[in-house]
C-alpha cells in the first residue's frame, strides 16, 4: 500500500512539473499550436513540422529568446489551446474573422491568401457563381468552412483534413473544394486532373492568434513581426517556400499547373 | 462568470440557429445506428447458423471459412479504419450519400459481433435438445427453427440490445468520412465558437441520456423475459 501511495505521489510530481514547463516564461518555450496538414505553411517532413508559420515562429521565439515548441492539432482546436493556455501562439495560416475575434486576439498580419476553388479538370465549374446547388469539400472550421455557408442549396462536407476534401474531389464524391491558395496549389501538383479556378472565393490576410489576457505576448510579437518585415526575413521565408514553382516544373505534366500558379499569383500581387 | 456562462450559451446554440446542428446530428445518428443495428443482425444471423451448423455438422466448409475470415478480419481491425476503407477504397469514385456508406460500414463491423453473440446462444444450448428434436423425427434444419432458435432468441436478446448500445457510442466516428453526426454536430459548433464546454458536454449529454434510456430499456426486457421462466 505504501509503495502504491509513493507511486502516486511521483507520479503526480512528475506530471505538475511537466505541466509547468508548459507555461511560457521568460526565456522558456514559446508553444506553437498548429494543424501541420497545410503545406506550404506547416507541414511533417521527417520527423519535424516545418513551413513557413513555423520558420516564422521560430524566428520570433529566437528574437525573444525563447524556444519553440510545436504541437500539432486539428485544426479547429487551435484557438481553444490558445484560448485556455494549452499554447502560447496558434500559428496556422488563420484569417481574422470577427468570430474569432471575439474570443482570441490576433497580431498583425504576416501573409496574403486567399480561398481558392478547386476542382476536376473537365468540371463544368468556372467560378464563384457557379457553386451553387453543388457537392463542396471544406476542411472543418476554416474560413473556406465558414464562407461556403452562404452559398445558396449548396451541400457541404466537412473534412478534418484539407487532403481528404481534395481526395474526395479526385474520387468524384464532391464536386469542388474550397481551401487556401498555397495548399490547394500543393494539392493539384500532387494529383492529377485538378485545377484551381483563377477566381479567388476570397482574398484574406494570416495572422498569429494569441489569448485575450496575454496582451504582453502579443506586443512583444507585434514588435518581433515588425523586425522581421522590415529586415526582409519574412519575405526570405515566404519566398523560400513560395516560389519554387519553377523549380518543379521539369516533370512535364506539370506545367500546366505552374502556369495557372504562377497567374493566380501575379493576381494576389 | 453567469453572465458570460449564459453569453457562451447563447453563443453556442442560440446564434445562427446552431441547435439545429445538434438536432441534425442526433437524428442521423439514431438513423445511422438503427440501420447498422438491422444490416448487423442480418449479417450476424447468416454467419451464425454458418459456423454453428459447420461446428455441429461438419458440412459448410468452404462457408464457414469465409466467414472466419470475415470475422477475424472485422474483429481484428478498428472501426474507424474500416469506415475510411469503405468510404475511400471501396467506394472510390462513386458518388454515395455518406450515411449509406456509414450504415454499411457500421453494419459489418456490428455484423461481426452480433454473429458471435447468436453462434454462443446456439452452442449454449443443451445438446440433448438437439437430439430429442433428431428423435422426434425432425431434420436438422428444423430442429433449430422449432427447437433450439427460440430459446436462442431469448438468451441473447439482451447481449443484441447491448451490442445496440455500443454500436450508438461507435457511431461518433463517423465525422471522419464527413458525416454530420451528434458528435461533429458538436465539432461544428466548438469550430464556430472555439468555446469546447457547451458543445463538448452538451453532446456527451445527449449520448448519456440516450445510454441510460435504452439500458433501461434493456433490463425492462430482461425481466419481462425472466418472468416466462417461472
Amino acid at each position: 500500500m505504501k509503495k502504491l501511495i509513493a507511486a502516486a505521489l511521483t507520479a503526480s510530481m512528475i506530471f505538475s512539473m511537466s505541466a509547468m514547463t508548459l507555461c511560457a516564461e521568460e526565456g522558456g518555450t514559446l508553444v506553437m499550436a498548429t494543424n501541420a496538414e497545410f503545406p506550404p505553411y506547416e507541414y511533417h517532413e521527417g520527423d519535424d513540422i516545418v513551413g513557413i508559420d513555423a520558420e516564422i515562429a521560430a524566428a520570433i521565439a529566437e528574437d525573444l529568446g525563447m524556444t519553440l515548441e510545436i504541437q500539432d492539432m486539428a485544426f479547429d482546436s487551435i484557438l481553444a489551446a490558445v484560448q485556455s493556455g494549452k499554447a502560447d501562439i496558434g500559428v496556422a495560416g488563420m484569417t481574422v474573422t470577427e468570430d474569432r475575434l471575439k474570443n482570441v486576439s490576433f497580431s498583425d498580419t504576416y501573409a496574403e491568401a486567399a480561398q481558392v476553388i478547386i476542382v476536376t479538370e473537365d468540371s463544368e465549374i468556372a467560378g464563384p457563381d457557379d457553386l451553387v446547388g453543388k457537392y463542396i469539400g471544406v476542411q472543418l472550421g476554416t474560413t473556406g468552412d465558414l464562407y461556403s455557408e452562404d452559398i445558396e442549396d449548396a451541400t457541404i462536407e466537412r473534412y478534418n483534413k484539407g487532403f481528404e476534401a481534395v481526395q474526395s474531389l479526385i474520387q468524384n464524391k464532391i464536386d469542388a473544394v474550397i481551401i487556401d491558395r498555397e495548399p490547394a496549389k500543393v494539392f493539384v501538383e500532387e494529383n492529377e486532373g485538378l485545377k484551381i479556378l483563377d477566381e479567388a472565393f476570397t482574398e484574406e490576410e494570416y495572422a498569429i492568434a494569441i489569448a485575450k489576457d496575454n496582451t504582453e505576448l502579443l506586443d512583444k510579437v507585434n514588435a518581433s513581426l515588425a523586425d522581421l518585415k522590415e529586415s526582409g526575413k519574412l519575405q526570405e521565408i515566404i519566398d523560400k517556400y513560395i516560389n519554387t514553382d519553377t523549380d518543379n516544373s521539369e516533370e512535364a505534366d506539370t506545367e500546366a499547373v505552374s502556369e495557372e500558379a504562377t497567374e493566380t499569383e501575379s493576381a494576389a500581387e | 462568470m453567469w453572465e458570460t456562462f449564459k453569453e457562451k450559451f447563447y453563443e453556442s446554440f442560440i446564434v445562427e440557429d446552431r441547435w439545429k446542428y445538434i438536432t441534425n446530428g442526433l437524428r442521423t445518428t439514431l438513423i445511422v445506428t438503427f440501420a447498422a443495428v438491422i444490416l448487423g443482425i442480418i449479417l450476424g444471423f447468416i454467419v451464425a447458423m454458418v459456423r454453428s451448423t459447420h461446428d455441429k455438422t461438419g458440412k459448410l466448409k468452404l462457408s464457414n471459412v469465409l466467414c472466419t475470415i470475415y470475422l477475424t478480419v472485422i474483429r481484428g481491425t478498428p472501426v474507424v479504419v474500416q469506415l475510411l476503407i469503405i468510404n475511400f477504397i471501396v467506394f472510390a469514385s462513386v458518388r454515395i450519400n455518406t450515411i449509406y456508406v456509414a450504415i454499411l460500414a457500421f453494419g459489418i463491423n456490428s455484423g461481426a459481433y452480433v454473429a458471435e453473440i447468436i453462434r454462443g446462444g446456439i452452442m449454449s444450448i443443451d445438446q440433448g435438445q438437439f437430439e430429442a428434436g433428431r428423435s422426434l423425427g425432425f431434420n436438422y434444419l428444423q430442429t433449430l427453427r422449432y427447437i433450439i432458435l427460440p430459446q436462442t432468441i431469448k438468451n441473447v436478446l439482451p447481449s443484441l440490445a447491448n451490442e445496440f448500445i455500443v454500436l450508438l457510442k461507435e457511431t461518433s466516428v463517423a465525422g471522419y468520412i464527413a458525416l454530420q453526426d451528434l458528435t461533429k454536430a458538436g465539432d461544428i459548433i466548438r469550430s464556430r465558437t472555439f468555446d469546447a464546454y457547451f458543445s463538448l458536454i452538451s453532446v456527451a449529454l445527449i449520448y448519456l441520456v440516450m445510454v441510460m434510456g435504452f439500458s433501461y430499456l434493456v433490463k425492462l426486457l430482461e425481466r419481462r423475459l425472466q418472468k416466462s421462466e417461472r
